[in-house]
């Protein structure tokens, strides 16, 4: 079971309070975590990442076991306790603005 | 008893304002999409229940919304805006080729005759339609095509296409605008396009009698007569009398003929209405007062609107969508501000109150007359 922490304003569109959880097939990358996410929730397509491209959002951000992973390649696996459940994927809505 | 429902955006989210035919009672329901910037609201005119809502944000990007109930309760729809083809490019500000990128919906415009059939009109300035309520979208392509496309520039807020008129005669007569291309006019139902800008003159342009390049800011039509078309541009006010083959400048003895919005009366074509605004570098009213100015002859000859407005003081700005009319026997007029008040006139623009004071900044306003 993968944990997915979303920022408060995609947890509205996708009417969830708290945590995701999904179950992923297969290696637990940031692609397949994504796919996974956005087909149990339709509504957060073309929030997070481009629809078309699949590129992420340039003021969204990627984050798990107190790193950085916005910029790590689609297909890198995530970090062996995000594969495992005990530590959750957090996207993360970049600060900026106001 | 008949009623109107005021659809506001703003930076932080939508309101629905509702009133009885008197309209000095007023029922405030919002922030709907709380926190996300609201640029557009509007009803399908074919089934008043059904509205558009365009939600978007720079760090979530673009989403579509519909209600079906007036407004109480909201349902996504799709928000894939693709451009058709290999999109290319246009002008950037420094004149260099810049790739067309999908940023926002500025506008939405619902059919007259068909609920599920709505216009997108994007930036970077594209055209796109849904034909089932807003689920998927599909470029209107011949307009970015055009052969002047690629010569295109953004305006100071964006290349965006905020301006769809739909001809009430002719269902196969589209006009759009585009900040800073110009107007175009397509007469079979979107799929070719020509510029409509005989006339217009622009200043700091290299050619300021260009058939494109003209920074329009707004334009609007009376449904009975369908060939009159008003616009606010950058700098002058204009007129066409043959659905934009050419244009003539009625700012007569406006203080400034700068400014966004325009709009007519709902029951007499030659009354229209804008908001003078002192200049392209001063974006808030001359003076500091607040006027709506009014011409009941078609333009050159206006009038200051002033009673219940703030006339000291006032150093907001009304945007381009952020005017609208309603079609009550006496006809109302409101208006939004960027420093958040919705005010309303239901005496034509003689007296105004504020609806609202204490919004974000407005984006738009639109209204819809209910039976």
């Amino acid at each position: 079971m993968i944990r997915v922490v979303l920022p408060a304003h995609l947890r509205t569109i996708a009417h969830v309070d708290g945590e995701v959880t999904l179950e992923v097939d297969g290696e637990i990358t940031q692609r397949s975590v994504l796919d996974a996410l956005e087909a149990s929730y339709p509504m957060l397509r073309g929030t997070i990442r481009d629809q078309s491209t699949l590129k992420r959002r340039a003021f969204v951000r990627f984050f798990a076991c107190q790193e950085d992973l916005s910029h790590e390649p689609p297909d890198t696996p995530l970090p062996a306790p995000v594969a495992t459940g005990t530590e959750p994927f957090l996207v993360v809505g970049a600060m900026a603005g106001g | 008893m008949s009623g109107v429902r005021v659809l506001v955006g703003t930076r932080k989210g939508a309101f629905v304002l509702t009133s009885d035919g008197a309209r000095k009672q007023w029922d405030v329901s919002g922030p709907h999409f709380a926190g996300w910037e609201t640029y557009h609201v509007k009803g399908s005119p074919a089934a008043p229940e059904r509205i558009y809502a365009s939600q978007s944000s720079g760090w979530f990007g673009q989403l579509i919304q519909r209600s079906d109930d007036g407004g109480k309760t909201w349902e996504q729809q799709g928000s894939k805006f693709e451009y058709d083809g290999v999109p290319g490019t246009h002008q950037w500000y420094d004149g260099t080729p810049h790739p067309w990128e999908f940023a926002r919906v500025w506008h939405l415009e619902p059919s007259l005759t068909d609920p599920d059939t709505v216009y997108a009109g994007v930036e970077d300035a594209a055209l796109f339609r849904s034909v089932d309520g807003g689920q998927q979208w599909e470029e209107l392509s011949g307009l970015r095509d055009h052969e002047t496309g690629s010569s295109w520039q953004p305006g100071a807020g964006g290349m965006c296409l905020h301006s769809i008129i739909l001809d009430p005669s002719n269902p196969d007569r589209i006009f759009v605008a585009i900040s800073a291309a110009g107007v175009f006019r397509s007469d079979d139902a979107g799929k070719s396009w020509r510029p409509v800008t005989r006339g217009l003159k622009s200043d700091g342009i290299p050619d300021p009698e260009a058939h494109v390049g003209h920074c329009v800011h707004r334009i609007a039509q009376h449904p009975s007569r369908p060939d009159v078309l008003f616009m606010q541009k950058h700098w002058d006010v204009m007129r066409s009398d043959n659905a934009g083959e050419s244009w003539e400048e009625i700012s007569g003895d406006l203080p400034t003929d700068f400014g966004f919005p325009i709009d007519v009366h709902a029951h007499e074509p030659d009354t229209v209405y804008v908001v003078p605004i002192t200049s392209d570098s001063l974006h808030y009213p001359p003076e500091g007062k607040l006027r709506v100015y009014r011409s009941r002859t078609g333009g050159n000859e206006w009038e200051a609107l002033t009673n219940g407005l703030p006339q000291s003081n006032c150093y907001v700005n009304v945007l381009r969508d952020a005017m609208a009319v309603d079609s009550l026997d006496s006809c109302g007029i409101y208006f939004g501000t960027t420093g958040g008040q919705v005010y309303a006139s239901s005496d034509a623009g003689d007296n105004w109150s504020p609806i609202v004071r204490d919004l974000p900044g407005v984006l738009s306003v639109e209204v819809q007359t209910l039976p």
